[in-house]
């Protein structure tokens, strides 16, 4: 296909001078174009009611530094454009889509993933619970959106209706059609399924 | 006594799945690791003349570039994992670049310059199919499979792209819904005589149909990731299946299959388009063993789109001929399949769907799948037979009306029972009770009485539909391992090959196991998810087909472990072992319940007599896989392993029958779905939860197929219009009815010891053609002939204008 193009010359060494990777510790370090200082990356974030400095790029989004950075995977990235929902965490309680909203903006906000949600002792949130007694997800993939805002709403609503509990599920897209066991499970976590 | 089938348990991923403690291929990462992105294609057909990746690698970080000429040629009609002499679709990926951050490798991708060259393109199967029409590929528009006599009569199946046009005759008569006499196809076959069938009808009912191909979109996009240590390749990869993989995923890596380990505890959803190993999975191993770095490849959105496979569309004539008594005596069917760019349509499994609900006792079949510069189709949930019964339904209802008989007793006239026979080979089903599942549906739904209440509730200018339909899709096969293993603790591990897309068919065929050995739930353990868990040759998790299939092999190596457990007791207490009997996980002498062992007991006694009761010998029978899985584990408790040699014959089908409501906005062409039951037909129920939410999934499937679910291509310039998840549109919470019922007609399978047999496909068969059914319904009798019919189609009906059924246009509108 291309002559001039060799195998040696499309791969080049695996040490590199500037730009180290330190995948065991969770965080990629300086990527010289950005032209920020690294003191204005270094940020302290409150995650799970826990306080995490992590150096995050102007551009990051929250998905992507919770996701890659901190290890909290249970987070998913469906699309990355707003229009699934399967990144959805709480910022002060609120759910959004963590793939559109930038780290550098949630600095001063508490931000709760799925991973915050169980109880202290380790025991399933209600709606997790819930979750489980419905078999409500079927491949997992939104699961974690499905949860966050449910709990959200649960939060502020502790009685929905169905129907109020289909609005506020309405932003988590669940591509394998398992709306209604997640729907039952609101219901169920909010006490009116028993 | 039955203590495991039909009753409700958690399968044990479902807390890590509520947690977000499981892993799927993308959450994990490697010391070192680097990141891999594509490039993809910017144009529907070409070639690539010149890659200059010279900027790019020479930016910190960018670690290598990996390209077609790293990988073996495939030539068409392969779909290569790279391209290069063919560029066939916008979006097909062209080159990978790794970098040390995502961020790096994204910046390197803007820095290679890429010289395409140009070539014709063609986004419509019809329009390639006209004289005069553009074809996908230089070689021609059509997909030939061949079969030739080879050695020793061993046929050497093959396939080849072929230049086929209609004369303008043909393509005339299909858009205009007439038989295209003079048109070509590449299968054909036919049973009876269709002629006399004709002859002998009261009515006869032609119409053309059109339906469009949309992609899976699973929720994950396929990112891999691969690293190799001690000569052995670790592949994170997100698939359908489990050992299904294992041998196509080596051989894209060149390895014995023992070099692998694939590791998979969880995937984002499949629907057909990760059965196996798709092509571009060849990058993360190949590219990982040439940097000897862990590479990961992470797959966006759009380019799940482009690469994660879509259902074939196809554009159709079918010609019904129907008897007094309201039996279907002929069908003639024609389809011109969609293949994108991967040419492969489903036709015949369409055809198959029309022998099932009708029977009829002669027809023929015409088909042909015509290569478009779209995105490579593949399996998508019930390939064929749901867009058949999408666009059948309705036809099937104008049947039903011009003999003057209920919808349901037409169908319930003509639908396949365990005698009946099924497709071209005209061959029997293990078992079918549709008839049963119709009446129970009936019942359910309340049919008789809905039918009969008024359209116009007095809601506006609103109108109610009722509809009912019919899915079927194969559902097992036979043949593959089993393997347990009871330890020294005395717990029962079940080692499993098959996948988890979210069925829980991994876990529910686990209880058959549990089941013949009487074990407690709490006392088992599934091994799983990853290759060096041990795992048996399983088949690929697709085609609804694990229920029957693994429930029969985990119950034959149940039934070895329960042999050799009394072979065990007669060895040390005496006696034969046919004076043996188990239970409360122990083997005990039926005559003196206290002279026995227990588990734990026989455990450690067959790993000191060793041989096949510990798995030091095995059947010869048992494929390699499952040899090396027992390999893995042998002297360390009693082994049971065997292959399902199960006799039987015949396909189990699995089948649903659906029954809806609908409320129609005459001034906005919106529908509402106002109540939905179904019932299933798939011999015992195994896990009752999971079952409604198999069956509620699916229905919402057919939702989106009914409505809202096509792909929509620029003719002008062959890009695609709705990539994201928001254009392309699954269902939303918003679009389905979410308080639906369901039910199983629960009468069990003869050929399946456990009784069961998959739902996974016509879920939603049953669920699009209820719909269309009821659109119809609340239309007077209208056919639009489309899936989707979409709400500007439904406007524009109602608006007296002309809508695309006519022009029979896939991709396009
Ligand atoms: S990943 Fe954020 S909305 Fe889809
Ligand atoms: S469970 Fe698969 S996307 Fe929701």
């Amino acid at each position: 296909m291309n002559p001039q193009l060799t195998r040696r010359r499309f791969i080049k060494g695996v040490i590199f001078s500037g730009a180290a990777v330190t995948t065991g510790t969770g965080y990629y370090l300086a990527n010289a174009q950005t032209g920020q200082s690294a003191a204005e990356r270094l940020v302290t974030l409150n995650v799970n009611g826990r306080s995490r400095p992590v150096d995050v790029l102007p551009s990051e989004t929250l998905a992507y530094t919770l996701r890659y950075k901190l290890d909290l995977t249970g987070t998913k990235i469906g699309c990355n454009r707003g229009e699934c929902g399967a990144c959805t965490v709480l910022l002060d309680g609120v759910p959004n889509y963590s793939c559109s909203v930038l780290t550098q903006n949630v600095k001063d906000r508490a931000v709760t993933s799925v991973e915050g949600v169980r109880s202290a002792n380790g025991t399933l949130h209600a709606v997790q619970q819930a979750f489980v007694a419905e078999n409500a997800p079927q491949c997992g993939f939104c699961t974690a959106g499905q949860v966050m805002s449910a709990v959200a709403l649960l939060n502020s609503n502790p009685r929905p209706t169905r129907d109020e509990a289909l609005q506020a599920m309405s932003g988590n897209l669940c591509r394998c059609g398992a709306y209604e066991h997640y729907l039952n499970g609101v219901m169920r976590a909010s006490g009116q399924i028993v | 006594m039955t203590t495991h089938l039909g009753f409700d348990f958690t399968p044990p991923d479902v807390e890590g799945k509520v947690s977000g403690e499981i892993k799927y291929a993308e959450d994990y990462k490697r010391d070192g690791m680097v990141f891999a992105r594509i490039l993809t294609s910017p144009l529907p057909a070409g070639r690539v003349a010149n890659i200059d990746a010279s900027a790019a690698l020479r930016m910190d970080g960018v670690v290598g570039v990996f390209t077609a000429d790293d990988l073996p040629p495939s030539p068409p009609p392969g779909n290569p994992t790279l391209a290069s002499e063919y560029v066939t679709y916008v979006g097909q990926p062209i080159l990978v670049v790794a970098a040390v951050t995502e961020e790096i490798a994204e910046s390197a991708i803007d820095n290679i310059r890429v010289d395409f060259e140009r070539r014709d393109f063609v986004v419509d199967p019809m329009e390639s199919l006209t004289p005069g029409g553009k074809n996908a590929y230089p070689e021609g528009n059509v997909l030939i499979r061949t079969r030739e006599e080879g050695p020793g009569g061993t046929p050497i199946i093959g396939a080849e792209i072929r230049d086929i046009k209609w004369p303008q005759s043909a393509i005339d008569a299909m858009r205009n819904g007439r038989n295209p006499v003079d048109g070509e196809f590449t299968t054909e076959w036919a049973f009876g005589d269709i002629d006399a069938g004709f002859a002998e009808s009261v009515a006869v009912i032609e119409e053309p149909f059109v339906t469009m191909g949309y992609p899976h979109h699973c929720l994950e996009a396929r990112t891999s990731m691969a690293y190799w240590e001690n000569g052995k390749c670790y592949f994170h990869g997100s698939s359908q299946s489990q050992s299904a993989n294992n041998n196509g995923l080596a051989r894209m890596m060149n390895i014995d299959p023992g070099d692998l380990v694939f590791i998979n505890e969880a995937t984002g959803g499949g629907f057909g388009s990760k059965i196996g190993p798709y092509p571009i999975m060849a990058v993360a191993g190949n590219f990982s063993r040439m940097l000897n770095r862990p590479v990961q490849l992470r797959i966006t959105r759009e380019q799940e789109f482009y690469i994660g496979s879509a259902r074939s569309g196809m554009q159709g004539w079918i010609k019904i001929g129907v008897k007094e008594d309201g039996k279907v005596a002929a069908v003639d069917l024609v389809i011109v399949n969609d293949g994108g760019s991967t040419g492969g349509g489903s036709g015949n499994s369409s055809a198959g769907h029309v022998t099932i609900t009708f029977q009829p006792e002669n027809m023929r079949y015409r088909g042909i799948s015509v290569y478009t510069n779209t995105t490579p189709r593949g399996a998508q949930r019930g390939p064929g037979e749901n867009e058949m019964a999408a666009v059948l339904a309705p036809i099937t209802d104008k049947a039903a009306a011009v003999v003057n008989m209920d919808r349901v007793r037409f169908r319930r006239a003509n639908v396949i029972d365990s005698d009946g026979v099924r497709s071209q080979s005209q061959s029997g089903v293990t078992s079918a009770f549709v008839r049963e599942a119709l009446d129970q549906g009936m019942r359910l739904f309340n049919w008789n009485e809905r039918i009969n209440q008024p359209k116009r509730t007095g809601n506006g200018n609103k109108v109610r539909g009722r509809g009912v339909g019919i899915g079927y899709h194969g559902a097992g096969s036979r043949g593959y391992d089993g393997l347990v293993r009871i330890g020294t603790d005395g717990r029962l591990y079940i080692h499993s090959g098959v996948g988890n897309l979210g069925t829980y068919s991994y876990a529910g065929t686990c209880r058959a196991a549990a089941e013949v050995l009487q074990v407690p739930w709490d006392r088992c353990e599934i091994l799983r998810g990853r290759t060096d868990n041990h795992l048996p040759h399983s088949s690929g998790q697709g085609g609804s087909n694990t229920m029957f299939t693994h429930t029969r092999t985990n119950w034959v190596a149940a039934e070895d472990a329960v042999n050799k457990l009394k072979e065990i007791a007669a060895a040390d207490l005496g006696g034969s072992p046919n004076d043996y009997e188990i239970d409360g996980e122990r083997v005990f002498s039926s005559s003196d319940s206290s002279q026995g062992l227990t588990y734990a007991q026989a455990a450690q006694r067959a790993i000191e007599m060793g041989g096949r009761y510990s798995g030091m010998e095995y059947p010869d029978d048992i494929n390699p896989i499952t040899q090396r899985a027992v390999q893995g584990i042998q002297g360390t408790g009693l082994i049971g392993v065997s292959k399902d040699n199960i006799p039987g014959q015949g396909q189990p089908p699995g089948n649903v029958v659906g029954f809806t409501e609908i409320e129609l906005d005459l001034d906005t062409g919106k529908y509402e779905i106002l109540d939905y039951a179904a019932v299933a037909d798939c011999g015992t129920v195994i896990h009752p939860t999971n079952f409604m939410n198999s069956m509620r999934g699916g229905a919402v499937w057919g939702v989106g197929m009914a409505n809202l679910e096509r792909h929509v291509y620029d003719p002008q310039n062959g890009l695609p219009a709705n990539t994201g998840l928001y254009q392309s549109k699954p269902p939303t919470y918003l679009d389905v009815p979410t308080s639906t019922r369901a039910a199983a007609v629960n009468i069990p399978d003869p050929q399946n010891p456990a009784g069961c047999r998959g739902i996974g496909e016509p879920t939603q068969g049953a669920s699009v053609a209820a719909i269309a059914s009821a659109l119809s319904d609340a239309l007077d009798g209208h056919l639009f002939n489309t899936a989707p019919t979409t709400t500007d189609m439904i406007v524009n009906h109602l608006a007296g204008n002309s809508y695309s059924t006519q022009s029979l246009k896939t991709n396009t509108f």
